[in-house]
């Protein structure tokens, strides 16, 4: 396909990490040379640079395309929260199942967020319990729901980063202009730059540099990230999602560190320009406000980091329309370990649960849901275990 | 969840809801063009457009241009890199039998 098969080409790629490892062992040269410029030359080769992909579409195509098994020993990738469904507290999926419950309503969703447990069944299992619950493409499509069916109370699970805000943004302000009286939205919104700065006020972790979404960053421009240079002095690479993409940010990256700069660079260029969407962005402010309050599973509250639908437009927000209550906060259950991998402190295969009594069959953590949570990844790519340590 | 894929506008389908026809891999499927029209690109003009679609939404404009000068860039990535260290090397060799 256009726009695909180029950048996934394998002599190019090979070519990248010939690069990228020609840049590491120029940061990691050997003691005798240590005394030389380099940046980072106090480090030690027993501590890899740590590079976070926050984005579960990179973490997906990282394994897809066994990226990391290419990249010298130097470079470890710690995989970030950017998986929506993967950082959606179970009391979220409760409010869901709450609401696909009550007589009439037609809940719509897509199809990532089906399995996700609750504390008491996922959506996949309220269906199958009687509810009607339809997975859906597009928001728009639910929209088409409410239109054939006046008599039904439609809801649509808004979920996800700033890639989906538009759309559901759009679609609401379609159901105003139309007067639907049956649609509804059930906003669990949250944003990516108040996600990435919880990360880098975590004293755990000790990263180097960071690939930034892609599809995000198509919203919202080059410059919401500013911040993460400036106060936090880690270099970011904006990518996308095809595996040339992934090698060249991260060869950006490795270039950045290895010449002591620290600035935002855009690698995907093709899609993401600097000021973002400029119409998605006016139908977010339109309908979208900060919510006080977030609760991630895994992080924890993120004051900042979630959106709510303004009060112009109540009529249009299942959480006024099913008088929900501000669920009490959910624990997983003990023996899973999904904070710690979430936050990259644990890798998978330490987590007791994991390819266990947790697996894609029956996930028992939002990790093992989506195949962009690393759970999945791992189990589906095949690293059930810890690799060798490479000496 | 933030997958998105390219396609090509082949044609309008409904001017005031702001609806097109995309060729995506071969499959057509009606999305919303809102986020890729603006002044500078009426939606009148839009047929052959190549655009970002995520959830039936068209979320982007693919610029061809970008496209072509990033691809040109991996193209050369290796060969400049080399060539400079080619020339770094000779002049360490130059400095050292000097």
């Amino acid at each position: 396909m256009k726009y695909i098969d180029e950048f996934r080409d394998p002599a190019t790629a090979k070519k990248l990490v010939e690069e990228i490892n020609r840049l590491t062992s120029g940061m990691f040269p050997s003691t005798s040379l240590r005394e030389r410029s380099s940046p980072l030359a106090e480090r030690s080769r027993s501590q890899p640079l740590q590079v976070m992909e926050f984005c579960g579409g990179h973490t997906h195509t990282l394994f897809k395309y066994g990226i990391e098994g290419m990249l010298p020993a130097d470079i470890e990738m710690v995989h970030g929260p950017g998986c929506p469904v993967c950082v959606l507290p179970m009391s979220r999926v409760d409010d869901c199942v709450t609401i696909a419950e009550q007589p009439g309503v037609i809940f719509t969703t897509f199809g990532d967020a089906m399995r996700v447990p609750g504390t008491r069944k996922s959506l996949l299992q309220a269906k199958a319990d009687g509810c009607d619950v339809r997975m859906v493409y597009s928001p728009m499509d639910a929209l088409t729901i409410a239109r054939k069916n006046p008599e039904r109370d439609v809801v649509f699970f808004a979920l996800g980063f700033e890639t989906t805000m538009p759309s559901t943004a759009l679609t609401l302000l379609q159901a105003h202009r139309e007067g639907l009286q049956n649609f509804s939205l059930f906003c669990n919104h949250i944003t990516t730059p108040a996600t990435m700065r919880a990360i880098l006020t975590d004293p755990d972790l000790k990263l180097d540099g960071f690939l930034a979404p892609g599809h995000v960053s198509m919203v919202i421009g080059v410059h919401p990230y500013d911040f993460v240079t400036r106060d936090y002095h880690k270099p970011l690479v904006i990518t996308g999602f095809e595996p040339l993409d992934i090698l060249h940010a991260l060869w950006m990256l490795m270039k950045q560190l290895a010449e002591g700069r620290c600035e935002v660079e855009n690698q995907y260029a093709r899609i993401v320009p600097e000021a973002g969407n400029v119409a998605g962005l006016k139908a977010i402010a339109e309908v979208y406000e900060t919510r006080e309050h977030s609760e991630f599973r895994g992080l924890g509250n993120i004051g900042d980091a979630g959106v709510q639908i303004r009060s112009a437009y109540a009529a249009y927000d299942a959480e006024k329309r099913f008088n929900l209550q501000a669920a009490a906060s959910s624990h997983d259950p003990e023996h899973l370990k999904c904070a710690e991998v979430l936050r990259g402190v644990i890798k998978p295969w330490d987590c007791p649960a994991f390819g266990k009594d947790c697996n894609p069959q029956h996930p028992l953590g939002a990790l093992m849901v989506s195949p962009e949570g690393s759970c999945a990844a791992y189990y589906a790519y095949g690293k059930l275990a810890k690799r060798k340590e490479t000496a | 969840m933030c997958l998105g894929i390219p396609g090509q506008i082949t044609e309008l389908v409904d001017l005031d809801l702001l609806v097109a026809k995309v060729d995506i891999g071969g499959v057509k499927r009606d999305v919303i063009i809102t986020c890729v029209v603006d002044d500078e690109h009426p939606a009148e003009e839009c047929v052959g457009a190549w655009v970002l679609v995520h959830a039936g939404f068209a979320m982007s404009r693919l610029d061809e241009d970008e496209a072509a000068r990033t691809l040109a860039y991996l193209a050369a990535i290796g060969d400049m890199d080399a060539e400079l260290e080619a020339i770094r090397n000779i002049a360490d060799a130059l400095e050292r039998s000097a």
